[in-house]
């Protein structure tokens, strides 16, 4: 059942995006950015660790999923630390997305020539 | 030939894009990619005995240095075409962001052209993320005191 959750609950977040771009004058990055809020926002509510348990693994792999990660490593930097923590900790959960990220694109930019 | 007759050439040759069709494969294709990350943190809890937290992480380096690779080969982009919003929503969208504008600005040098610029579009990501989970952690304190 976790296959058909993490299908629907995927799909169904790509699907609001392309109608968003093909209905409106947004981009990607308008709606990527928007989705990243909403992640924190689900996040606040308790809502995304309940996709997760349901979704599995699909549930991270979109967008919404950074801006969740970002919320609850806030807040558990605050329970740690106080407000101090909030900074301290605040990126710590997503810094293997932003790092492999940063990691393989230069790796890619010094080995590959650009393609048009 | 005035200018309602160029109008009508124009709308004649412009393409036309179904977005029925489009909203149908992004959610297909979106969908494939969630049951296919689910399948690879499976694999990798069996084959490696992960924990669940680690596994997920893999997945995702797995997924970032992916689209990294098809960015820089040239693919991500007539990927996007068919795919649609389905590989720019997951976490493959951001890594494709950061790789292309690295390698756009290439020949402008390294910290000129790749320093500054390979955040232009993920930076937003970054930027809104943090700032919106600062202020819900600070209200969910506030709430909670």
């Amino acid at each position: 059942m976790t296959y058909l959750y993490a299908f629907l609950f995927v799909g169904l977040l790509c699907l609001i995006a392309q109608v968003i771009i093909d209905n409106t004058c947004l981009t990607f990055g308008h709606v990527t950015s928007m989705f990243v809020v909403l992640g924190a926002i689900l996040g606040f509510f308790d809502i995304y660790d309940k996709i997760i348990e349901f979704a599995g693994a699909g549930a991270s792999l979109p967008i919404t999923s950074f801006g969740n990660l970002l919320y609850h490593a806030g807040l558990d930097g605050y329970l740690q630390n106080g407000i101090l923590g909030i900074f301290q900790n605040m990126l710590s959960t997503t810094s293997a997305g932003i790092t492999a990220t940063v990691v393989f694109a230069f790796l890619m930019t010094l080995i590959f020539k650009p393609k048009d | 030939m005035n200018k309602k007759q160029y109008e009508k050439i124009v709308k004649k040759h412009t393409p036309k894009e179904d977005r029925f069709i489009n909203a149908l494969s992004a959610f297909i294709f979106g969908g494939l990619l969630g049951v296919l990350a689910e399948a690879i943190t499976k694999l990798l809890r069996v084959i490696f005995n992960l924990t669940v937290l680690d596994a997920t992480v893999w997945m995702m380096i797995v997924f970032i240095f992916t689209a990294c690779l098809l960015t820089a080969l040239g693919v991500f982009d007539k990927l996007t075409t068919f795919f649609k919003a389905a590989i720019i929503i997951p976490i493959t969208g951001f890594a494709h962001s950061v790789t292309s504008a690295a390698l756009d600005y290439k020949q402008d040098g390294l910290i000129q052209g790749v320093g500054s610029n390979c955040f232009k579009m993920a930076g937003s990501v970054i930027l809104y993320g943090v700032i919106s989970a600062f202020i819900l952690v600070i209200i969910g304190v506030i709430i909670n005191v």
